[in-house]
């Protein structure tokens, strides 16, 4: 998901403690910032979180790229607030994970170097404004399956943010789709453009979701510390269950031809996305992971001079009250 | 005369899961006796599992006269709300 395939790191803490936290978690108590926690459990929170929290940043750049080209200005202003509200959720993720241990420099100084992460669904180009629809539909409709449950999650900053951002989501799936019903009503060509962001985000769209349950190596301590509250082929089921219905209202063909729903199972039955193609997009071969962290780091380097200047005149403004008194 | 304690402002978290709530101010002459004072005045029925406090003169507040300017230009943007946009039924909950 946004935070796809995050390894669980080993704890070498004393058992006793271990046993004993695992008590809280298990009675559904939150573990707040100053509270004992193993050292497995806040390196790998460190790493899902900040993980999440570049997705969200980088996650603007793909919808970013048509802001100003935009069909109406109305659209224009949706486009805006949604894109504005993926900068907010990046930062009380960012926050989230500082109260960890891990500052903000750093986090950034990692995905700029490729230590850390982001959502394999943001390394696609966005190539037409059908894109736009077919993002808030499914990106963000994919993002919501996994974020409600990450309410629930045991750190509480985490779960407290999550809160947030779920408020926050539910208009961005509704602008997406509401583009799409537009487009879906349009002419012929425009009708032809929404099913050609269907069959480009698919698949993509179900790779949000992480390997599959038989070659995620990483869940099992995740879930017992309950950081990662479903498997990943469960959400990506009740996304597949869930959309399906809504491609049909739209009229579009979701281009699976083994999609086929299963009286017994009371779910459809799907074809699995190409994992050869997963992984070679988080190993930053996918077609705009160049562009995205250049994007990232431009704006970084870019930024270099305010932050310093802000800095500088916090100092000055401090002296200044420091000799008036 | 001898110097004031200063002003803190005591924030209590009722229950686990939930953020700090502000739930009033008390004199303390340093954060520990703050801790300790509003451990006494605040959380004498078991409101709380965990207090903050933070000096008075430490918090920056937004000035009220200043409501129009700071708030006024979200009142227009309707579109941040899921119900601007038309979403028919059928299509499930969105
Ligand atoms: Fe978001
Ligand atoms: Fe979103």
């Amino acid at each position: 998901m946004y935070a796809q395939m995050v390894k669980s790191e080993a704890t070498k803490d004393d058992p006793a403690k271990l046993a004993a936290f695992q008590v809280r978690i298990d009675a559904g108590e939150k573990i707040e910032p100053k509270d004992w926690m193993p050292e497995g459990y806040r390196k790998t929170l460190i790493r899902q979180v900040g993980q999440h929290a570049h997705s969200e940043i980088v996650g603007q750049l793909p919808e970013g790229n048509w802001i100003t080209r935009a069909p109406t200005l109305e659209r224009k202003a949706n486009l805006l607030a949604k894109v504005q509200d993926e900068a907010g959720h990046g930062l009380y993720l960012y926050c989230a994970a500082e109260t960890l241990g891990v500052s903000r420099d750093e986090m950034t100084e990692m995905l700029l170097d490729g230590r850390m992460k982001y959502s394999s669904i943001f390394n696609y180009p966005t190539l037409t404004w059908a894109d736009m629809g077919a993002v808030g539909w499914l990106v963000d409709g994919a993002a919501i399956m996994n974020q409600v449950p990450l309410q629930r999650t045991s750190y509480g900053p985490y779960a407290r943010a999550m809160v947030r951002v779920c408020k926050e989501e539910s208009f961005h799936q509704r602008q997406g789709f509401h583009i799409m019903m537009a487009m879906v009503n349009g002419n012929a060509e425009q009708k032809r453009m929404a099913q050609d962001a269907l069959n480009r985000t698919w698949y993509p769209a179900l790779m949000m979701f992480g390997p599959s349950d038989k070659d995620s190596v990483h869940s099992s301590q995740s879930m017992a510390w309950k950081i990662k509250i479903n498997t990943n082929d469960e959400l990506r089921q009740k996304f597949v269950d869930e959309t399906v219905p809504q491609a049909e209202y739209l009229g579009l063909t979701i281009p699976d031809e083994g999609l086929t729903w299963n009286e017994e199972t009371g779910h459809y039955d799907y074809t699995e996305p190409d994992w050869n193609e997963f992984f070679d997009v988080i190993s930053g071969n996918g077609p705009c992971n160049v562009d995205r962290l250049s994007a990232r780091q431009k704006a970084w380097d870019d930024g270099a001079w305010l932050r310093d200047a802000m800095t500088a005149h916090a100092a000055k403004k401090a002296t200044r009250n420091l000799a008036a008194e | 005369m001898s110097k004031e304690w200063p002003l803190w402002e005591v924030f209590i978290r009722g229950q686990h899961g939930m953020s700090h709530r502000h739930v009033g101010s008390l004199h303390a002459a340093d954060s520990e006796h703050a801790i300790k004072n509003a451990r006494d005045v605040y959380t004498r029925r078991n409101e709380g599992v965990s207090i903050w406090v933070v000096e008075a003169e430490q918090i920056t507040a937004s000035s009220p006269s200043d409501k129009g300017p700071m708030y006024d230009p979200a009142r227009d943007k309707v579109y941040r709300h899921p119900t601007f946009y038309d979403i028919p039924d059928e299509v499930g909950k969105m």
